[in-house]
């Protein structure tokens, strides 16, 4: 077995407990042990600031997906399977297009001389121009386009392993097709919601390319407060504390989630 | 300080081409990087290519926006694979200072002493000059254009929508101008009146860009009337027929530098290539194919650039003059460094 095994362990010893291990090293050793980074990711206002702003961002894209994508998992559960299957490739289609190349398609969608501003002044709805976009506003609808397809697959998972009978159930016993659904449905499919939520929650805490590119400057989330650290102060040990720090927030989120549901369903295996 | 040109997947490819082509048993090879895109193509036609053929090496070439994070980790790890790097001057010098960059021995190097003292450091040499100017839409401002850095500031008198870089280096240096310094008195900066003035404009700044690309399409696309660009970004975008102009009026005149790394895996062949790089005719040729200045001021004696076009250049003489020549030594000091962290707490506020 262990045989069988060592091949995956070595691989995952060298691509990811050497390099965590390197980083987590690097933001405690400079010259000696040092607790300065992490000092300093813990008093200064603007790794506050990031981190605050980044658990905001990322709770607004968890909610918007959630309201979105329940909707359309409910759909493609229900509908015969044709549609079904369409609405699930629709959902899964971008995929296969590059994150940058979305975010760019954002940015020519909803600038001021984009499609969304001249159609609105188009219908004289508007005489100006609205700045959807380089604020905090356009980072949050190119983030949900994004992690749509996360909150979407394991609710679709968990609505698919719902008995039906359950529903014909709550009918033949007289409750309404809303009532099934609050009582019946909507209960069961709690585990995905959470899977859902917990998939697009932690996705998004590490977003860089889309506030990046549609968030103006101004909307500096902590993966690019990384970046930043390393491009232009040269701060090693900083952007590595920093990341450390977001590491164990997704792994302590990972912690709380699993007392709830098995991991295995957040991570789409079942 | 990244991507002053597009970061370019076709000259990683050239390089890629050229690594695989070339005799791995080449006698003499360097391995040189710069930062992609039309800037790196133009570079090789006009610099690399020549130079390479009258030494009688082979150039291998890679391509990285921000080298820096790279320079650092290659040689700490102690076996640094490139040799030499085009990088903004103030990494070779900060990099200098912290061993990471070969000190320059001119006495090999006949090309570079023969340059201003201003043009070259202990570690580096000027290979190219660009401008931080003041840019703008020809749509918004069909005439009495922006001037000057007050000008950009002057919301009532001009009015429109603002971009900034988001980065400290050069906009410190504009809004001390538009605070009435001279551009020639602005070192040492003052810090804390360059980040009052910039309070002032802030609110009126409606996106501070990150990269040289994303500058020109906001000036493209009308997202914003004035902004601050390199000059490079906003004359491609006016050749491609936007409405959009520069001044080099109060602009910044900054440099990429050529230095190599330090322990680099062919250093005396490094040397010699750097000597080559600078000569002024191969200099002379790189405005014919991009709108970049010659780091080596001696091109604009060798003929090679017509008059009409070196007024066109950051670099050339009567420009230079109007612009305020960034001073890197100043940025890599511990004040320059302090005022770039400070940056970020100016740009969360």
């Amino acid at each position: 077995m262990l045989a069988l095994v060592s091949p995956a362990l070595l691989v995952i010893l060298a691509l990811i407990v050497l390099p965590v291990g390197w980083l987590a090293w690097q933001s405690i050793y400079h010259d000696g042990f040092t607790l300065v980074n992490y000092r300093r990711v813990f008093t200064e206002d603007i790794y506050w600031r990031s981190f605050a702003l980044t658990f905001e961002i990322s709770l607004a894209v968890t909610l918007i997906a959630l309201l979105l994508g329940y909707p359309v998992a409910y759909l493609a559960n229900t509908l015969p399977k044709g549609w079904s299957i369409l609405i699930l490739s629709l959902v899964v289609l971008p995929f296969w297009t590059s994150v940058l190349v979305r975010a760019y398609a954002w940015l020519v969608l909803l600038q001021r001389s984009g499609v969304i501003n001249q159609f609105l002044r188009y219908l004289e709805l508007i005489s100006e121009p609205l700045a959807l976009v380089h604020n905090t506003f356009g980072t949050v609808v190119a983030t949900v386009h994004i992690l749509l397809p996360f909150m979407v697959l394991p609710l679709y998972a968990t609505m698919q392993k719902i008995p039906n009978d359950l529903m014909q159930a709550g009918a033949s016993l007289g409750a309404s097709p809303s009532l099934t659904f609050v009582r019946v449905f909507l209960p069961l499919s709690l585990p995905g919601v959470l899977a859902g939520c917990t998939m697009v929650f932690v996705l998004c805490l590490g977003f860089y390319i889309t506030p990046e590119l549609l968030g103006g400057g101004r909307t500096v989330m902590v993966s690019m407060l990384v970046s930043r650290n390393v491009e232009l102060y040269n701060q090693f040990g900083a952007a590595s504390a920093v990341a450390v720090v977001l590491l164990l927030s997704v792994l302590a989120i990972f912690f709380v989630v699993s007392r709830f549901i098995s991991l295995d369903r957040v991570l789409g295996q079942k | 300080m990244n991507t002053i040109r597009n970061s370019g997947l076709g000259c990683t490819l050239l390089g890629a081409i050229a690594l695989s082509g070339t005799a791995a048993y080449a006698a003499e090879q360097i391995t040189f990087v710069s930062q992609g895109g039309a800037y790196q193509q133009a570079q090789t036609v006009a610099i690399l290519d020549p130079s390479a053929k009258k030494l009688g090496i082979t150039i291998n070439q890679d391509s990285i926006p921000d080298a820096w994070p790279a320079i650092k980790t290659q040689v700490s790890s102690g076996k640094p694979i490139w040799d030499v790097v085009d990088t903004p001057t103030g990494y070779c010098l900060r990099g200098g200072e912290q061993g990471l960059i070969e000190k320059l021995d001119f006495s090999k190097i006949p090309n570079a002493a023969a340059m201003p003292e201003a043009y070259r450091s202990p570690y580096s040499v000027s290979y190219e000059f660009y401008s931080s100017v003041l840019a703008y839409s020809q749509k918004t401002f069909p005439k009495d254009a922006p001037n000057s850095w007050a000008d950009f500031w002057d919301v009532k008198k001009f009015p429109g929508r603002r971009a900034l870089r988001n980065h400290p280096i050069a906009t410190l240096e504009a809004a001390l101008m538009a605070d009435g310094v001279a551009p020639d008195k602005l070192y040492p900066l003052d810090v804390d009146r360059a980040f009052k003035k910039l309070d002032e404009i802030k609110p009126h700044i409606t996106v501070w860009w990150t990269s040289g690309a994303q500058s020109a399409q906001l000036l493209n696309d009308g997202e914003v009337d004035m902004e601050m660009a390199w000059n490079g970004r906003v004359s491609a975008v006016a050749k491609e027929g936007a409405k959009v102009a520069f001044t080099y009026n109060q602009g910044i005149l900054q440099s990429t530098s050529l230095c190599i790394l330090k322990g680099a895996p062919n250093l005396a062949t490094a040397v010699k290539f750097l000597n080559e790089a600078v000569d002024p005719v191969h200099q002379a040729n790189l405005p014919l194919h991009i709108d970049y200045g010659p780091g080596n001021p001696n091109a604009f004696e060798t003929g090679v650039i017509k008059p009409e076009r070196a007024a066109q250049l950051p670099s050339e003489p009567a420009n230079a003059a109007k612009q305020a020549l960034m001073s890197y030594a100043w940025w890599s000091s511990p004040a320059g460094e302090a005022a770039e962290k400070r940056w970020a707490s100016f740009m969360q506020k």
